[in-house]
């Protein structure tokens, strides 16, 4: 048994090593892979916070993540082709710019969660699970038929966004990018589960009434997390549009947002590395039982059922004692 | 005599077809316990979340303080000033004794959208946590997982959380239910102590308990008041004794 806190950084440790290991020896396919991985950690992350602290399960996070990637999409495509957003009342041209882009998908990714959870958080359970996937499909539908931006075949960038002073192109670069958000995220979040936000969200999911014994407005708290949590994972899907430079319907799909679920359970629910872990073992037995076989979501499905059956704190409640509650 | 602290007129709930409780007004002062008793199904607990706001009241009204309460949100009555404990312990199992019983004092603080700064690191909130853990004596108990406390410590959890809350009036469930005697002896101890800081009002089938507390007894059946007056003229009253003390 080892420290929670030891396995995260040796987690860490890998995610960072990896990569410029790749790079030193010259494989940029293992560094598009380790990014792929930090980017769907990121937006697992940002579920987590809704389905391990919040306790309520969302099943339609890819209508965040889609967001993002069309964010991205239709900023980027107005700007290499020179056609103007809005031209009334305001005149707004699309960017090239990643930090422009990643603001905007914060700011409309958080608008969606108000309005999805304002809606779904009137409900529990199965019913919450079913609504937040129909907001989705809702979403993947919409894109299918919106051909001014691709419809069906998406939106391709031809070249990535810019970050200054970088070269985006460069896998490396991009990688560091997105493992540096990803750090950030992962700072603010492990901040934010101790804060007196976190403990009250912690506590909601435990006994809804004790939370309003104590004072606390049950909804506000839910539709705090889950605006929080859509955010993040909207400025994922940025970021994954950004690494294949195309953004398509599919990143609406359920079986995206049932990945991310995915995530989680493997590296421990409610855990802030949880699903970091989660998502670097889902890209790599993708990349490595996918190559030999088709049939790798059995493979999977037998992984989950282990996990699942041995408890529910994934790998790391495998291999870790719970840290004890210092100060 | 001054005003009452909380004070219930008239409240009325049914469910369906059934009366759960018919026209209960109740009252408390300053510095009492007020009891509620009555068989199982009087509509005890009813109307504990009619008063505390968790169920709506078809009629009636509450006041706190002289405020109008009635239609306030739970979490409302709550900060302003509502203490309430639970029949079933309502607790987050999986979280240390201080954590349950800090995220009572910043319930109480109305500093709810705090995002960053660790709350086990205030140091306010924690001394006031940690002492309302001292008086119902699980101070040494902080750091433990609340899911491994026995039946009589989750009770003592149930009043320290409700203390932290440093509220007008405590609300109580039936807080010595499960209990041994030795435990009830000392929740009955410390109840009689605790009506200095705000009165109680208390719901308990320990009749023993009951008649070491309290000022005043309501008696309820049937979601109706039956009788309610000081708790010595109650204990003699006849009709009481023998549907519900079984002494007739
Ligand atoms: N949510 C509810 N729905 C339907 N009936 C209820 C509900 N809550 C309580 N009752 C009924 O109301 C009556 C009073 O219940 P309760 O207030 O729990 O009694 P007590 O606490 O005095 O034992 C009982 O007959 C109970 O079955
Ligand atoms: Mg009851």
């Amino acid at each position: 048994m080892i420290k929670e806190s030891h396995l995260n950084i040796f987690v860490l440790g890998l995610l960072i090593f990896v990569p410029f290991f790749a790079y030193w020896n010259d494989q940029p396919f293992t560094i598009t892979l380790m990014t792929r991985a930090v980017i769907f950690a990121i937006a697992a992350v940002g579920l987590n916070l809704a389905l391990g602290i919040g306790g309520f399960i969302s099943f339609g996070h890819a209508a965040f993540f889609g967001l993002g990637g069309y964010v991205m999409g239709i900023l980027a495509w107005h700007s290499q082709n020179y056609v103007t957003l809005v031209e009334w009342p305001i005149l707004i041209e699309g960017t090239k710019s990643m930090p422009i882009i990643w603001i905007i998908t914060i700011a409309a990714s958080a608008f969606l969660a108000a309005i999805i959870g304002m809606i779904s958080l009137k409900t529990t359970g199965v019913y919450f699970i079913m609504i937040t996937l129909a907001f989705a499909q809702m979403m993947y539908y919409f894109s299918t038929s919106w051909s001014a931006y691709g419809g069906e075949d998406g939106l391709s960038i031809y070249v990535r966004n810019n970050f200054p002073g970088l070269n985006t192109l460069d896998p490396i670069q991009f990688f560091s990018i997105c493992c540096v958000i990803l750090l950030i995220v992962l700072f603010f979040m492990g901040r934010l589960i101790k804060s007196p936000f976190g403990l009250a969200l912690n506590a909601s999911r435990q006994s809804r009434q004790r939370i309003e014994a104590v004072g606390f407005d049950f909804h506000k708290l839910q539709l705090t997390a889950f605006i929080l949590s859509g955010a993040i994972t909207g400025l994922s899907g940025a970021l994954f549009a950004d690494l294949n430079r195309f953004v398509s319907p599919s990143m609406f799909s359920w079986q995206l947002s049932g990945e991310f679920i995915v995530f989680i359970i493997i590296g421990g629910v409610g855990r802030l590395f949880g699903p970091v872990i989660g998502a670097l073992i889902f890209v790599w037995l993708e990349h490595l039982i996918g190559g030999i076989s088709d049939y790798w979501h059995i493979f999977l499905g037998f992984i989950l059922l282990a996990i699942v059956l041995f408890g529910k704190g994934g790998i790391i409640g495998l291999l870790s004692r719970e840290d004890a509650q210092h100060e | 005599m001054n005003n009452p602290v909380l004070e219930a007129n008239k409240l009325c709930k049914t469910f369906g077809s059934l009366v759960a409780v018919q026209d209960v007004s109740i009252d408390i002062y300053k510095e009492e316990i007020h009891a509620v008793i009555g068989p199982n199904g009087a509509g005890k607990s009813t109307l504990i979340s009619q008063i505390c706001g968790s169920l709506s009241s078809d009629k009636g009204s509450v006041f706190l303080l002289g405020k109008d309460i009635t239609n306030l949100p739970t979490e409302k009555r709550a900060s302003l000033g509502i203490g309430r404990t639970f029949q079933i312990s309502a607790l987050s199992k999986e979280d240390t004794v201080l954590e349950n019983a800090i995220l009572g004092s910043v319930g109480a603080s109305g500093k709810h959208w705090k995002f960053f700064n660790p709350v086990l690191k205030n140091s306010i909130l924690r001394d006031e946590a940690e002492y309302c853990l001292e008086i119902v004596g699980l101070k040494d108990l902080i750091n433990l997982k609340t899911a491994t406390l026995s039946h009589g410590q989750l009770r003592l959890l149930e009043v320290a959380v409700a203390l932290t809350l440093k509220p007008k009036v405590f609300i109580m469930d039936e807080p010595m239910a499960g209990l041994g005697s030795d435990g009830t002896k000392q929740l009955t101890e410390f109840l009689d102590k605790l009506r200095e800081r705000a009165p109680i009002l208390l719901v308990e089938h320990d009749m023993d308990a009951v008649f070491a507390l309290a000022n005043r007894i309501t008696v309820l059946d049937y979601g109706r008041i039956i009788a309610s007056d000081k708790a010595s003229s109650i204990k003699k009253d006849p009709e009481v004794q023998k549907a519900y003390l079984g002494e007739g």
